[in-house]
């Protein structure tokens, strides 16, 4: 197959950037979207020029590494998918692809492809944890869990972390990440002890990092990689107002010597 | 938390509050709606001009007044900061346009808001400023003849024009809202979630509908 590609090339942060046009020959349909990059890396490469940087990893789809705005949709034409798990099949021979960075003031272009998502980790730092050690693995049954819960817990654990969500939301709202890592800790005993307190640093360390506000437009569920729901952001605003309204004030011990 | 992250409102209590003013809107829309509806009741104006004239008087639903131009700024205002939060929030914008599937029209949603708020604006000119005063009534209608001025503005095919579009968009913007005002106030449940969507959109058609049928039967049996 053959490709004409539309890619963001910047040389560094600073750098303004913009779209190169590249050709690339005698793709397999088999190959992935990355081997397909890596062909065109060893063409340029072979020419003396500097091969265009993207970010992957396991390219299994666990890690969360990997990103690429391909076509105006994140991760590519496929559903529940990850960009290292789409292949050239997906696409018409001669199509023509646009291939963008993720766009989002909290996610500045480090080079090419390449975004810095350490706002993730801000948040995460925020609260995205259980503070204390919750010990070895207990017997089957002594902490009961309803299975919805579990299920849902679960299902909300399976965020990666890539920040499709972000990528794809017209007003780059990052609430489908958070809420997925609020909600996998709320649903459990073990982070139910720290809920109400985590659930406002993480919304708070999210706003502070310049992410766009929630406008229900449902784009992140549709295109994040591991579906997860919109109803983790509707249990995430519950758990905040809560939180928020209801919350008991915590002691403050003070210590002099 | 900092001091930076202090200062702002919470992304998540800027939304309920847009949220709640919005459903409050959305009572105020069935109330108005059915009221309008008068208008189509062949007695020459008595029964809408009594509803008119309990609006116009009665305490309690003077009182709902204040509320009510609340929970519009409100709305609006919270509406117009989080649109340009949300702006900001992608300094640099994709060369590709878009192609996520979202629900439907909720990007547009300032943009029909806008559309409905110049309308605001006519209908306070035409009504409630001749009401209070502030604009002289056109010859020969008293200042709180709301039926006869109706029947003068729905005689006008270019206002009956704008009215008819306004609604148009106003009825998009309902359906995205109702549902989403759910969502952002927390009620999203497995069970009812389509049924809450569902009813967003009914709710939208009936109320849109509802007031665009004005018009055309003026249009068509006046
Ligand atoms: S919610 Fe989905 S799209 Fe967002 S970071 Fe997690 S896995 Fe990626
Ligand atoms: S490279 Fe790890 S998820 Fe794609």
């Amino acid at each position: 197959m053959n490709f004409t590609l539309k890619i963001w090339r910047q040389k560094n942060a600073t750098d303004k950037g913009g779209l190169v046009t590249y050709n690339v020959e005698n793709i397999s349909p088999d190959s992935s979207f990355f081997e397909m990059l890596d062909v065109l890396n060893q063409q340029l490469i072979a020419k003396g020029e500097d091969p265009v940087s993207f970010d992957h990893d396991c390219r299994e789809g666990i890690c969360g590494t990997c990103s690429l705005y391909i076509n105006g949709r994140p991760h590519g034409p496929l559903k529940g998918t990850t960009t290292c798990q789409l292949h050239m099949r997906s696409f018409r021979n001669g199509e023509t692809i646009f291939v963008e960075p993720w766009r989002c003031g909290a996610f500045p272009v480090i080079k090419d492809l390449i975004v810095d998502r350490s706002a993730f980790d801000k948040i995460i730092q925020a609260g995205g944890y259980v503070s204390v050690n919750s010990g070895g693995i207990p017997d089957a049954n002594t902490i009961p869990v309803p299975k919805s819960d579990a299920d849902a817990s679960f299902d909300a654990a399976a965020c990666i972390g890539c920040g499709a969500c972000v990528a794809s939301c017209p007003n780059a709202s990052a609430m489908l990440f958070v809420s997925a890592k609020v909600s996998h800790l709320a649903l459990l005993p073990q982070g139910r002890v720290e809920a109400e307190r985590r659930v406002q640093n993480m919304v708070a360390a999210m706003d502070s990092l310049g992410f766009g506000n929630c406008s229900n437009t449902y784009a992140c569920e549709a295109e994040c990689p591991k579906e997860i729901t919109v109803a983790n952001i509707a249990r995430m605003n519950r758990e905040f107002l809560a939180a928020k309204l209801f919350a008991e004030k915590e002691k403050q011990i003070s210590f002099s010597l | 938390m900092d001091s930076s992250t202090r200062k702002r409102l919470s992304s998540i209590t800027s939304k309920v509050i847009m949220a709640l003013a919005g459903l409050f809107l959305v009572v105020f829309l069935v109330v108005h709606l059915g009221i309008n509806l008068l208008l189509l009741a062949d007695d020459g104006g008595r029964a809408f001009s009594a509803a008119a004239e309990f609006m116009g008087t009665n305490p309690v639903i003077r009182v709902f007044e204040v509320v009510l131009f609340g929970g519009f700024l409100l709305h609006m205002a919270f509406g117009v900061m989080v649109s340009f939060q949300n702006r900001a929030s992608r300094p640099v914008r994709y060369q590709h346009k878009n192609r996520s599937e979202t629900s439907p029209l909720s990007r547009y949603m300032f943009h029909s808001g806008i559309i409905v708020f110049i309308f605001l604006v006519l209908h306070f000119i035409d009504y409630y400023f001749i009401k209070i005063g502030l604009v002289a009534p056109p010859a020969g209608i008293a200042p709180h003849d709301f039926y006869h001025r109706s029947l003068v503005l729905f005689a006008n095919k270019g206002y009956s024009g704008v009215y008819l579009i306004s609604f148009l968009f106003l009825g998009f913007h309902l359906n995205h809202a109702v549902q989403a005002a759910f969502q952002t106030i927390g009620l999203n449940h497995s069970k009812y979630m389509d049924a809450i969507k569902v009813g967003s959109t009914l709710y939208a058609i009936v109320v849109a509908g509802g007031f665009m049928v004005i018009p055309f039967w003026f249009i068509l049996f006046r």
